[in-house]
């Protein structure tokens, strides 16, 4: 094959090549120094000799943290809350996507503005928090499912989906067949929607996997705290060892060296524990993030 | 609107229907066509209660003695005592420069998704190409959360990767992360790292729309890459950067606020302090609800204003808008 780029557009290429190692590079290794840091011993990592691959290979904190009641809890916590907002926001979002896509709906423009304008305008956190409370939610595990059930940003992409794979004269034949509206949208909306079913859905698991303010504003009952608010408390307010440090007067200066050493294996395989399920999933789910992006992109 | 063809069959004359006419014809609509309304219906409500209400209560920003309990305030109107007081309080002006600052320097990273974008489109194997895209948007699915304890550990100065080659190199360590200098710095760059690639995404949907024969056009002149990519591609997918960019200064002053607060601590807080934590700190934390709503007000009217602004802006210079 014949290369026909000149002098320049070879060096150009080279150095593109070259920035975006550095980029792929830089994207990975904060991570990949998590996972190599949780499977490698302590003493070693907090000397600084762990660099490229584990030094003093053991899985001694994931015993640990699997046999963490706390993280199982946010686990099951944070599966149920992500089901249910994900269920209670497709049922809420995608009829009314589908009737708001329909070109023969009369006021469908200022519905639009209706949804629309939130995106642009809100109440703010407060006067939010006031609401959530004043409907008794407070420390209700609905809190966490209830008030973010209707994204209008999904909404933008279902109605611009049915809007262009929903042909009128489908709906137009079905119509003289006597077919109601319901019965369209059963048989024919759901079917045909499925591709952007799955999107909404992923984008809420995701989004509701990795949430935390409103757990931090609503929920005080620790037994009802999702993953990523245990995270907080074990991770970043250094709370990991399950009591705490009562006592730690009294322990040696070896003991406590040596408890600060597990606590830090322990956090490593914490954040591993908890972005696993996502990073397993990422690589079959990321086509229709990008497939979403686009569909919401074309008008919104 | 369709036209009606009723059974006095008067037909060539074009009349102007009644009100009684459109009022009937609506109701013949709405019978047929109910089910839509229903459809839309639920998520009316929903948006009424947790959007609607909440900008309804914005009115307690206006007023004193606003009570948790009771959900009321005193009723009349206590000319903007709240505002004035955040003016004259000692965190005013820490937290707007903060906040400016942060905003500001955000969005001076805006481009590096778009330049990204034309890196990735112009690497040459399709692999690499899938590869970097594959990498690049991953750390958008990682908590903030875990985000922010995964900076905890790498710039830790006791067992962070990074102070281990600053000590290395013969430096001194430096705590990162308790540190108001680099406070601003890492919170921006942190959120590239996390939202570059995705950002990029539509950016390179823009860029596979550029007409192939116009590129080609230029090589065959003798342009070479960086030309073309300045003469040919970004005028093409200018009314996608010109859209980007407006829906961006519409969210300046929305700062990734999740993880401002997380980054937060006592020692870095004067430089992370900005409005919405502060928002947060005094309405949730010291339950100043009426205080707190103020100020939130205010970063709201600022940021709808600059979106309004610079959408107008936009409509003049390029004939794109938003709206």
């Amino acid at each position: 094959m014949v290369d026909f780029r000149s002098r320049a557009d070879r060096i150009f290429d080279r150095i593109n090549v070259a920035l975006l190692v550095v980029v792929l590079v830089a994207t990975l290794y904060p991570v990949y120094f998590v996972v190599i840091a949780s499977v490698s011993s302590p003493t070693l990592v907090s000397a600084g000799h762990v660099y490229l691959w584990p030094e003093g290979f053991n899985v001694e904190g994931y015993t640990y943290i699997l046999r963490d009641r706390r993280i199982m809890i946010g686990y099951r916590n944070s599966l149920i809350y992500a089901v249910g907002q994900t269920i209670i926001s497709l049922v809420l979002t995608i009829p009314a996507a589908y009737a708001l896509s329909r070109r023969d709906m009369r006021w469908r423009g200022l519905i639009m503005f209706y949804f629309v304008f939130t995106l642009y305008f809100t109440g703010g956190i407060i006067p939010f928090y006031v609401v959530v409370l004043k409907l008794g939610l407070k420390d209700s595990i609905w809190s966490l499912m209830l008030p973010n059930a209707v994204n209008v940003f999904n909404l933008i992409i279902a109605r611009t989906f049915f809007q262009s794979n929903i042909p009128d004269e489908l709906l137009e034949s079905a119509q003289l067949d006597g077919c109601t509206n319901t019965r369209f949208f059963v048989s024919i909306v759901l079917p045909v929607g499925q591709a952007i079913i799955a999107i909404v859905v992923l984008f809420n698991v995701v989004q509701n996997w990795n949430a935390f303010f409103h757990a931090l504003l609503f929920i005080n009952d620790q037994a009802k705290y999702p993953l990523q608010l245990v995270l907080r408390r074990m991770l970043i307010l250094n709370q990991l060892l399950s009591g705490g440090g009562e006592g730690l007067e009294a322990l040696s200066p070896e003991e406590i060296q040596r408890r600060q050493l597990l606590a830090d294996l322990l956090r490593y395989g914490t954040i591993v524990v908890a972005i696993a399920p996502l990073m397993i999933l990422y690589p079959f789910i990321q086509r229709h993030f990008v497939k979403g992006i686009m569909v919401g992109s074309i008008k919104g | 609107m369709r036209v009606q063809t009723d059974d006095t069959g008067a037909v060539g004359e074009l009349h102007r229907p009644s009100a009684a006419e459109k009022i009937h014809e609506t109701v013949r609509y709405l019978l047929r066509s109910w089910e839509l309304y229903a459809f839309v219906l639920p998520a009316i409500i929903h948006v009424l209660l947790f959007r609607y209400l909440p900008i309804y209560g914005l009115r307690i920003a206006f007023t004193d003695g606003f009570s948790l309990r009771s959900g009321r305030s005193a009723p009349e109107w206590n000319e903007f005592a709240h505002f004035i007081r955040f003016f004259n309080s000692a965190y005013f002006i820490p937290v707007i420069r903060n906040t400016i600052v942060i905003s500001l320097y955000s969005l001076a990273t805006w481009p590096i998704p778009l330049a990204l974008a034309l890196m990735i489109n112009e690497a040459r194997s399709r692999f690499f190409k899938k590869s970097v895209q594959m990498v690049t948007y991953a750390p958008h699915f990682i908590s903030t959360v875990v985000v922010v304890s995964i900076m905890y550990f790498f710039l830790s100065p006791r067992i962070g990767v990074v102070n281990s080659i600053i000590r290395l190199l013969g430096g001194e360590a430096i705590f990162f992360m308790a540190s108001p200098t680099w406070g601003p710095s890492l919170f921006v760059l942190s959120e590239l790292w996390q939202n570059a690639g995705f950002n990029a995404i539509i950016f390179l949907a823009a860029l596979s729309a550029v007409d192939p024969s116009l590129r080609e056009a230029a090589f065959c002149d003798g342009a070479n890459k960086l030309q073309i990519i300045w003469h040919v591609e970004i005028p093409w997918i200018m009314p996608t950067i010109v859209i980007l960019f407006i829906m961006r200064l519409g969210q300046l002053l929305t700062i990734g606020f999740e993880k401002v607060l997380l980054m937060q601590n006592d020692l870095n807080v004067s430089t992370l302090e900005v409005v919405a934590t502060y928002t947060y700190r005094s309405g949730i934390l010291q339950s100043q609800y009426d205080y707190a709503t103020a100020v939130g007000l205010l970063e709201t009217v600022v940021n709808f204003a600059i979106l309004v602004a610079a959408n107008r802006l936009a409509r003049r210079v390029g004939q794109t808008s938003l709206w």
